[in-house]
């Protein structure tokens, strides 16, 4: 068995309910994300589109990130999952550097790397990962890619010619598929970050990776005394990130 | 709304996007490279020495070496822990160990070399400073020990080699950032143990033999020309993959990392090379050559492993 992901991005609405069901179901902090949905605005007015990626882990056969980590935190499941363990993870962000789709983020809470698990514990109790349950358009296809009778595996069979991955020529074998895909949406470098002409620009996030609260003492007297910000929830640390911003 | 209608959008444009930002390896693990080169190369630039020279040219040698070494690689391995976020978990590597990693490998390699330079400084620093804590039973048991200086000696500078360069398969192995090429790497990270090796040399051996200071003059004007040149060529000769084209964008550009490159190579590559090639028996200018290749190597370290990060990846 291998699950994978695909996205036909013919039908994605740019709605990010997947996003919401995402940090709702993995709980995951201010700052950070396991799925997002990028936008790309094409076109000189007014022959525009806009189009939505939603971007994750590929979870992909040949992980750099699996790799590269010293202490197989990061390991494969026997369905094909790159799973991460955060009490073996030793925070060396080296997963991090080496995931060619920036989809490995440090938890500012727990100070070890995270990421989208496809919500594998959800798939230990028969359960659907959360993005598919919300996508309203059924845009997100889940399965055994291996199984030819799976709809993922259907899907990709009828839409031969148009199905992609991200960044190929990294020989990562994604087990994430898209349809409708094109360079703008899956080539980072296809596109302009122009400042200022953000859809949301005062959206904030940290200058470095982990909890901007931590030092590095706490580093070493967390785990012994705790941490003096140990009850701080999203409103807080957000209250706490825009002081520091003026 | 006036400025959205001067957008040219010939190009796509994001509107929203949130990334992970920020660096990730800053400059902790740079110092954390530049201390491990000085840790490896003051022993391979030593080993140099001893078999090319008689210890009665560069006296204080033998236990300045593995002295220097030692307090290197603590530098090193200090950063390395407190760049951790779970620093106490650093011990998992040893129990946990993840072959394919590169990180756990440097890990083990470093370790042991630390072990092997510890025993050379013990025994050498105890035998020269007779003296120090004659009557004391463990300075005795260390002294009784010398001839382990020599049957280490040769395993440490064979260690050398590996520690000085699994850091390039690291950055090999972080898939998402092109400019490192392993090949270029690895003799980069050679080439930046021999200059600090050199440097360092140069700057505590001022009593020491004239043909000695010649071939540190050489190893370094060697060494920095050769990184000089590496550097340059993938500076200006690039045309490789377009994140490697976009990457190297960023110091062409100008700003912060322009001047950091640049400052790197001035004082790590350009004033050493002149210096080292046309006033080499000139103490105090060579002096001045070492500092300003310690100065340099962290501009240009710094700035190769900053700006790959800087490059969208998703």
């Amino acid at each position: 068995m291998k699950l994978g992901f695909l996205v036909d991005l013919n039908l994605c609405m740019g709605c990010k309910g997947c996003e919401i069901a995402c940090k709702v179901e993995n709980e995951v902090p201010l700052s950070s994300w396991r799925l997002r949905v990028k936008y790309i605005d094409i076109g000189s007015f007014p022959d525009t589109s806009r189009s939505f990626t939603p971007l994750r882990c590929n979870h992909c056969e040949n992980a750099p990130c699996e790799r590269i980590c010293p202490v197989s935190a990061l390991h494969y499941l026997d369905n094909g999952i790159v799973n991460i363990d955060s009490e073996r993870c030793i925070g060396c962000a080296g997963c991090m550097m080496a995931c060619p789709y920036g989809a490995i983020y440090m938890d500012p809470e727990s100070n070890t790397a995270d990421k989208c698990t496809y919500c594998a514990h959800r798939i230990e109790g028969g359960l659907m990962p959360s993005c598919v349950v919300a996508c309203p358009t059924e845009a997100n296809i889940f399965g055994d890619v291996e199984d030819e009778t799976s709809q993922i595996s259907r899907y990709i069979m009828e839409h031969q010619g148009n199905v992609q991955v991200r960044k190929p020529e990294k020989h990562t074998n994604p087990l994430h598929y898209y349809v409708g895909g094109g360079n703008n949406t899956l080539n980072p470098l296809a596109h302009e970050r122009i400042e200022g002409y953000g859809l949301f620009n005062n959206i904030t996030t940290l200058d470095h990776p982990g909890n901007p609260n931590r030092s590095i003492l706490d580093r070493f007297l967390e785990p012994i005394f705790g941490h003096p910000n140990d009850n701080l929830d999203n409103k807080s640390l957000l209250d706490m990130n825009s002081k520091g911003d003026k | 709304m006036d400025h959205v209608s001067t957008i040219e959008a010939t190009k796509a444009i994001v509107t929203m996007d949130v990334a992970h930002t920020g660096i990730i390896w800053g400059w902790m693990i740079t110092l954390n490279m530049w201390a491990k080169s000085i840790g490896t190369g003051v022993i391979l630039v030593g080993a140099f020495l001893l078999y090319r020279h008689k210890h009665e040219d560069m006296p204080s040698l033998r236990w300045l070496m593995p002295l220097i070494s030692f307090i290197a690689l603590n530098v090193f391995l200090f950063f390395t822990l407190i760049d951790l976020h779970q620093p106490f978990r650093m011990i998992h590597i040893f129990t946990h160990p993840h072959w394919t990693s590169s990180i756990t490998v440097g890990a083990w390699l470093a370790s042991i070399f630390l072990v092997l330079v510890s025993i050379m400084m013990f025994t050498s620093f105890f035998t020269h400073f007779s003296e120090f804590r004659k009557n004391c039973a463990v300075a005795k048991a260390v002294r009784s020990k010398d001839g382990l200086y020599e049957k280490v000696f040769p395993f440490t500078v064979f260690l050398a080699f590996p520690v000085t360069m699994y850091t390039a398969i690291i950055m090999s192995q972080s898939a998402a950032r092109e400019l490192w090429v392993p090949g270029a790497e690895l003799i980069q990270m050679l080439l930046a143990a021999f200059m600090v090796g050199s440097a360092s040399f140069i700057l505590i051996g001022g009593k020491w033999a004239e043909a000695v200071k010649k071939d540190l003059a050489m190893i370094l004007a060697i060494s920095v020309l050769f990184s000089f040149i590496m550097y340059m060529g993938e500076y200006f000769f690039s045309y490789k993959a377009a994140e490697v084209e976009a990457t190297l964008a960023y110091i062409h550009s100008g700003g912060p990392y322009f001047l950091d490159f640049w400052t790197g190579m001035l004082l790590g590559y350009i004033i050493p090379f002149i210096i080292a090639t046309t006033m080499n028996d000139n103490r105090t200018m060579m002096k001045f050559a070492a500092v300003t290749t310690f100065i340099g190597l962290y501009f240009a370290k710094s700035t190769w492993l900053e700006i790959p990060q800087l490059l969208p990846l998703s």
